[in-house]
């Protein structure tokens, strides 16, 4: 098949060579280059960048699935229907597939022109962008303005800059960031989190509210005896049976992703163990401080933090470069979020723009870290 | 006195082909190519003319700027061609070899000051043998070197053992530090794992450190790194083990022998083994392939592609014969098990035989992207710089930030493992290579 297309009419010379990057994509997607190393070192390892981002796709994938049955669990729960294990997964793989494929279409079309137009071949970075973006926003959320954040963020964040490898913010959490500014009505409050619009629809119910605990716990409503967020247990949260995006709600499923990359050193466990620790730090200081009944530990299980620190600040690209510097900017990311959930009396999630903070702040910080050691080097070579 | 160097980062590749510790065959060439392109910073100028007798360190070429620097043959016979390139580029010369080697005799004598050392180098045509860091070009005839490192073994691919091919040569190896100890102080790194039986540790008059780890930890950068950082200003010269030896071997004898045990090695060399040959000496005698193989004069990692027409470098001891890897794989990088190839990442499963050699090819495995993980190349990067600020300091060509990262201190051998474990496929060592070519151009 690929045989057939490749010579002659894609080649250079050829009349459809300006289509090459389109075509090389898939011919290379099928099949690893014939290519042979010219010059350098004359043996190459095995890894390329397709492996490195389809394993992130794989960590993601039990995330995902859990947030399917999720999705299915709390439509069932908040209308109070009988529906078996397998009827909510089927409902939320099916509320959950246009969002990928809105996602991954627009996106994908935006890559490949891009690329078209630079003459490059295709960055497989958005195989992992497209597989995020419908994890991180509600399931309910109209799929035209899901095409207009992909597209933007895909645009302005990623191949104005050159494409992946050369953008300074995380693409998946612009689009979220985008949405949320653009259209705060569908991406926050206590309505948007459980998906509603078939069932809705068919049950004629007026809308029925259910926050997450991050929101009930921003009212104050938790019971310090047994534990619970209002109807929530601890474990309830942990296990990842609430309301929330998709991909964000079970600490069990985002830690096998997150055991998948650190184990196959995709992405840092310096970045994820240290905003662990800055959120859980300011968790203990809020409490303290009486900001927050909640124990610090409660913060790691509500809203997005774990899939944050898991899965978006440990984005090669966007993170610190240097080891010392990405324990300072994972640690950053977990203070400010928790900061920003206990000190911000209107919004009570601090993942997103923690994040997207740092991303900016991470060249300073590498910057800093670089200058430091090399100063300390001259200054120990002119002593010697 | 002796120092330990215990390195942790770096990566051994897995590479089939090792040679057997034996000498197989001993090459003696028809014809002889002395190669100006061997030397970095050596603007050729012909000494002689088609036809002419020369003898065994005899001179065959000078440089144009500093005329006391000569190349010269290692051989006896008659100047049978002189090989250009392009724009005439002189690219060897060609010597057919008499049947009865004849040789310059300089004289068995040691020196007694840095300038009879200096001098016996330059006139046999050795002191290309000393390379000068920064940079890595043929030493200048003017700069005194803060200290000369010898590093006495090669953790590369494959690489031919300094313990076995200079087993008998302690006292050559001496005479060389002796003479080159008038110059500037002596430095030499000795593997641990050998430590006692190694013939390197009985050197005298050398400040000994000694050095374990994976590669590149036998490369002698990463050795002066920790030793002795180069900074701005300062210069030091190193000098490969095997022609130290001939050096040395020049002192004792008044000979110029450059013969040496060349590694045979690879994946596609039919029986992996030494030989004994001389720099120069016609790939296709040393060398028999069948299909498509890549003739390569050194190691995988920073070896040249000689091709069947070429010749034995003069630093070289290392041939290595490695299959092009043009097939391609279905649904490669989409497998979860590809047995055949190695992978240092995790993303494969080639942790789990750590043991394994693989019979690698040319392959690239991939397609050049922009830089994405970047953690790798600290991994495999046992100095304290910060290998991708230097590298994209080198891509920008600022000279202030190459500078501050360490380019004085590098060459492209030293971060030639980052070529190979760069899942974007970038060409780190010529991105090396560009900025140290407008250092010497800028620093002029």
């Amino acid at each position: 098949m690929a045989e057939n297309t490749k010579p002659g009419l894609f080649e250079k010379g050829g009349k459809l060579y300006w289509l090459h990057s389109t075509i090389d994509a898939f011919d290379t997607f099928l099949r690893v280059p014939g290519t042979v190393t010219a010059k350098g070192a004359h043996v190459r390892d095995g890894i390329d960048l397709k492996r490195v981002m389809i394993m992130v796709v794989i960590a993601l994938v039990p995330a995902a699935l859990f947030g399917m049955y999720n999705v299915g669990l709390q439509t069932s729960t908040l209308y109070g229907l009988d529906w078996g294990f397998w009827h909510m997964f089927w409902y939320g793989l099916l509320r959950m597939l246009p969002l990928f494929v809105v996602s991954y279409a627009v996106g994908l079309i935006i890559e490949f022109a891009s690329s078209q137009i630079r003459g490059e071949e295709v960055n497989e970075g958005y195989l992992v962008t497209g597989f995020l973006i419908p994890l991180i926003v509600p399931v309910d959320v109209p799929l035209w303005m899901l095409a207009l954040a992909v597209a933007f963020s895909v645009i302005f964040v990623k191949e104005v800059f050159g494409g992946t490898g050369m953008n300074i913010w995380n693409p998946a959490l612009v689009a979220r960031a985008f949405l949320f500014f653009s259209y705060p009505s569908s991406m926050s409050g206590s309505d948007v989190w459980v998906s509603k619009t078939w069932v809705g629809a068919l049950k004629d119910v007026d809308a029925i509210s259910a926050a997450t605990p991050l929101a009930i716990a921003h009212d104050g409503a938790y019971d310090a005896a047994t534990g619970a967020v209002g109807q929530y247990s601890f474990m309830d949260m942990f296990w990842g049976f609430i309301p929330g995006s998709t991909g964000e709600t079970s600490v069990v499923a985002i830690l096998i992703g997150a055991l998948i990359l650190v184990w196959t050193g995709v992405a840092s466990w310096k970045i994820m163990v240290s905003s662990v620790a800055g959120g859980l730090l300011v968790g203990w200081l809020g409490q303290l401080a009486g900001a927050t009944a909640l124990p610090c530990w409660y913060q790691l299980v509500m809203g997005g933090f774990l899939f944050g620190s898991v899965f978006m600040a440990t984005d090669p690209v966007t993170a610190a470069q240097t080891e010392t510097g990405k324990w300072i900017y994972g640690f950053l990311i977990g203070a400010l979020a928790v900061v920003v959930r206990l000190w911000n009396p209107g919004y009570m999630e601090g993942m997103m723009l923690a994040i997207l903070l740092m991303n900016t702040f991470a060249p300073l910080i590498d910057h800093c870290v670089v200058t430091a050691k090399v100063n300390r080097r001259a200054k120990k070579a002119l002593n010697a | 006195m002796s120092d330990n160097l215990d390195l942790k980062k770096g990566l051994n590749i897995p590479i089939e082909g090792a040679p057997a510790r034996e000498v197989v065959a001993t090459v003696v060439p028809d014809t002889v190519a002395i190669k100006p392109t061997d030397f970095k910073g050596f603007v050729p100028r012909l000494l002689v003319k088609e036809g002419d007798a020369v003898l065994a360190g005899s001179p065959v070429m000078a440089d144009k700027q500093r005329p006391g620097i000569l190349l010269t043959s290692p051989v006896s016979g008659t100047v049978q061609q002189v090989l250009r390139g392009e724009k005439r580029k002189l690219l060897a010369v060609v010597v057919k070899a008499s049947d009865k080697q004849e040789y310059v005799n300089f004289g068995a004598k040691a020196p007694q000051s840095a300038d009879e050392t200096k001098d016996l180098l330059l006139k046999s045509g050795l002191w290309g043998a000393v390379i000068e860091r920064p940079y890595g070009v043929m030493a200048s005839l003017e700069t005194a070197p803060k200290a000369i490192f010898i590093s006495s073994f090669s953790t590369a691919p494959l690489a031919a053992d300094t313990d076995f091919t200079l087993a008998d040569s302690l006292q050559d190896i001496q005479a060389g530090v002796n003479a080159l100890a008038k110059i500037a102080p002596v430095h030499m790194s000795v593997r641990k794992d050998v430590y006692s039986s190694t013939i390197f540790h009985k050197v005298e008059n050398v400040v000994e450190h000694v050095v374990s780890g994976p590669h590149p930890a036998g490369n002698v950068g990463i050795q002066i790194s920790h030793i002795s950082p180069i900074m701005k200003g300062e210069t030091v010269w190193t000098i490969s083990p095997v022609l130290l030896a001939a050096f040395g071997k020049l002192i004792n004898t008044g000979k110029l022998d450059l013969t040496r045990k060349v590694a045979i090695t690879g994946p596609a060399a039919q029986k992996p083994a030494y030989i004994t040959a001389l720099p120069g000496t016609p790939v296709k005698d040393l060398v028999k392939v069948q299909g498509d193989v890549r003739i390569i004069g050194g190691d995988v990692l920073t070896g040249e592609n000689l091709g069947q027409e070429g010749f034995l470098g003069f630093f070289e001891d290392q041939v290595t014969l490695l299959p092009e890897g043009r097939e391609r794989e279905w649904f490669g990088w989409a497998k979860p098990f590809r047995p055949k190839v190695h992978s240092s990442s995790w993303c494969y499963f080639s942790w789990l035989t750590p043991s394994k050699k693989y019979k690698m090819d040319t392959n690239l495995h991939g397609g050049p992207r922009a830089f994405v993980e970047t953690k790798c190349f600290e991994d495999v990067t046992p100095m304290e710089i910060f290998p991708i600020y230097l590298i994209k300091a080198c891509l920008a060509g600022d000279i202030e930030k190459m500078e501050k990262f360490g380019i004085y201190e590098v060459l492209p051998e030293d971060l030639a493992l980052c070529d190979y474990v760069d899942p974007s496929k970038n060409e780190i060592q010529a991105i090396i290579q560009k900025g140290i070519d407008l250092m010497i151009k800028e620093m002029a």
